[in-house]
């Protein structure tokens, strides 16, 4: 900070103004600190803003909707919206599904992606290099353009519209955004120090057994962050997993609750055609508790393990040193 | 550097064995890529040049040479305009997303209270959102700031510019929110860089009277340039791959079309991939790290240096060469 010992001010003493406001070398000022506050809950309220939306409309009886003086409370706490939604989407069978359907590829992902991850971070082969390019390589092209002969081939393994669509490619190291998996194993197994695993090998255990013994318990951390993403990512991806599971054409006995939100108006309608009259007519209120319905698993997962999340990108080094 | 040279020497019979267990350790992988990315790559690059019917007995295939292709800029309606609105929207996008994700990670890096809890709602989006969810959100009009009066902002950018960008910008603004709901992941990766500056550096920069707003430029900037470049192209991918992504939705629909057929999303599906892989490379072009002055100089020394050393080694293997010359002369005159 300058000094400003030449200006006086009888009334208002400018230096203390700016060392209120601006902050001093062991106190942080008011002002500044007032703006940082501000900034991050402003912003803060806009990225939540879609979810409280999505909340408060989905408790809304339909009267609110129509009636422009409610705006943000329900006049009553309508829980019909959920009540319907959950009857459509046929919600315990789809979440079990749902979670079948994320979970066996996310621990076949953890599995071989560690073990490549290593191969890589441990063992210097030729071509290593070259292999390396190509996993980033296969990051970046759109999966478009392997999806047609994909679709094909699995149709003509007769693995189409089942899971082992997705647990096939999984265990050979192609799952859902495996390449960053791999990569994050690779990181984090280059920094586990070689003499330990050199130590273990003196005294007599083999490749694999170091592997096991030394390398996958100083691993955990990363284990915890591709189980999580993955997880969270398998979950939310719509469209492979409607393309190759759920079936485009002729439809399977899977489905997911995204998928299930995905064609939530088809689906709603049909239900309520069955049922009769005892559903309303779909309104906005039943997509929001829909949409309410398909995020609220990963909403109390996330809250549970929130530490794990947000720290994992830090303690994995993602960033790369 | 002395790393490297160790490893060029001519590896023992230990070390090609332990290369044939890594090779083990990376087996998997490399059946995986063969199965799953090069041949269906090869695959899907004949499948461009053929018309493919679906029936009954099986696939029959018609080859049509270069047709899809030009099917794709000549007679489809749709594509072309979706590809060229996908560039522009996403080179608009990428430098919002990395530029928000900065500032809220310098935000976020300052000395408050609650960080953990801001942290865990900027963090949020990442766990929730999905293709259908934006796409629910987006149909209710959650997806805007409330606030914000877009039809203004496109009439006078409509002004300015010409149609189609004016469009772009304002589909920026419209889809505001969604815009910033993707960069939660950005923000943790330019918020463990930021965490992992050296705070004496701030500290002597201190002390030679520098402010905030040079810290930031000469300091926290290039110290993490390279998360830049690094969220730059994740954010180019991520959109890419995006479910609400409508480029991707016409490849599934032409692909189940019975008209257009596997060849032809094929065909699409390939000029997505050119345009997708030229977008990676103009963001990294203008993301890339430019090596700063002193590293210029450090590496014309270090030439330098390489070219004195090689002199002084051919000097020295000249004078051997002469000297046993001289030997052998010497010895044959005795």
């Amino acid at each position: 900070m300058k000094e400003r010992t030449g200006i006086k001010m009888p009334v208002f003493n400018r230096d203390k103004f700016r060392k209120v406001m601006l902050g001093s070398k062991d106190k942080q000022g008011i002002g500044k600190l007032g703006i940082i506050y501000l900034l991050l809950i402003c912003i803060g309220f806009v990225y939540l803003y879609p979810l409280l939306y999505m909340i408060s409309r989905s408790f809304m009886p339909i009267d609110d909707l129509l009636d422009t003086s409610v705006n943000w409370l329900p006049s009553k706490f309508y829980l019909t919206n959920y009540v319907n939604a959950a009857k459509s989407m046929n919600f315990w069978k789809t979440f079990v599904q749902s979670v079948i359907i994320a979970g066996i590829p996310t621990l076949l992902n953890v599995v071989m992606c560690s073990i490549i991850g290593y191969g890589f971070a441990r063992y210097d082969f030729k071509g290593k290099k070259i292999m390396m390019a190509i996993l980033i390589f296969s990051f970046i092209l759109p999966p478009q353009v392997t999806m047609m002969p994909n679709y094909v081939w699995y149709s003509d393994l007769k693995i189409l519209n089942s899971l082992k669509a997705f647990i096939f490619p999984a265990f050979l190291g192609q799952g859902l955004k495996s390449q960053i998996f791999i990569l994050i194993f690779y990181q984090f197994f280059k920094q586990v120090p070689q003499a330990l695993i050199e130590a273990s090998k003196i005294d007599g255990a083999g490749h694999f057994k170091a592997f096991v013994k030394i390398a996958i318990p100083s691993a955990a951390p990363a284990i915890l962050v591709v189980f999580l993403f993955s997880i969270v990512w398998y979950w939310n991806e719509s469209y492979l997993t409607q393309l190759y599971v759920c079936g485009a054409v002729s439809k399977s006995d899977w489905t997911t609750l995204v998928v299930s939100l995905k064609n939530f108006a088809d689906t709603y309608s049909a239900q309520a055609s069955v049922s009769g009259n005892s559903m309303l007519s779909l309104n906005e209120s039943i997509k929001m508790a829909g949409t309410m319905l398909s995020i609220l698993p990963l909403l109390i997962m996330y809250f549970i393990l929130q530490r794990q999340f947000v720290e994992s990108v830090d303690r994995t080094g993602i960033t790369g040193e | 550097m002395s790393r490297e040279k160790v490893k060029k020497l001519k590896p023992g019979r230990l070390k090609k064995r332990e290369g044939r267990v890594g090779y083990l350790f990376v087996l998997p992988w490399i059946i995986g890529t063969l199965l799953f990315v090069i041949y269906p790559l090869i695959q899907s690059f004949q499948y461009a040049f053929y018309k493919i019917k679906m029936t009954p007995k099986g696939r029959i295939l018609t080859p049509v040479a270069l047709k899809n292709y030009l099917d794709i800029w000549q007679r489809d309606v749709e594509f072309p305009t979706a590809l060229t609105g996908y560039a522009i929207n996403t080179l608009l996008a990428v430098p919002v997303i990395v530029v928000f994700a900065l500032i809220i990670a310098l935000l976020l890096n300052s000395k408050i209270r609650w960080k953990g809890l801001f942290r865990l709602v900027f963090f949020l989006p990442v766990i929730i959102a999905s293709g259908p969810v934006m796409g629910q959100l987006a149909e209710q009009g959650a997806a805007s700031i409330p606030a914000m009066n877009v039809t203004m902002i496109y009439q006078v950018l409509d002004q300015y510019l010409p149609g189609m960008l004016a469009q772009s910008i304002t589909d920026l603004f419209s889809n505001m929110i969604m815009i910033l709901w993707y960069s939660g992941v950005q923000i943790l990766i330019f918020l463990a860089a930021v965490q992992k500056i050296d705070t004496s550096l701030y500290e002597a920069a201190k002390i030679d009277g520098s402010s905030l707003w040079e810290e930031f430029w000469k300091i926290t900037l290039p110290t993490i340039k390279p998360m830049l470049l690094l969220n730059a192209v994740y954010t180019v991918i991520f959109l890419s791959n995006n479910e609400q992504n409508e480029i991707i939705v016409l490849i599934q629909s032409a692909m189940f079309d019975v008209s257009r057929g596997y060849g032809y999303a094929s065909a699409m599906a390939w000029m997505y991939a050119i345009i997708v892989t030229i977008l990676v490379a103009v963001v990294a072009v203008l993301f890339i790290v430019k090596k700063d002055i002193y590293e210029k100089k450090a590496k014309s020394f270090r030439k330098m240096q390489k070219r004195q050393e090689r002199a002084l080694k051919k000097t020295r293997r000249k004078g051997e060469r002469y000297e046993r010359k001289n030997r052998n002369k010497n010895a044959s005159l005795q």
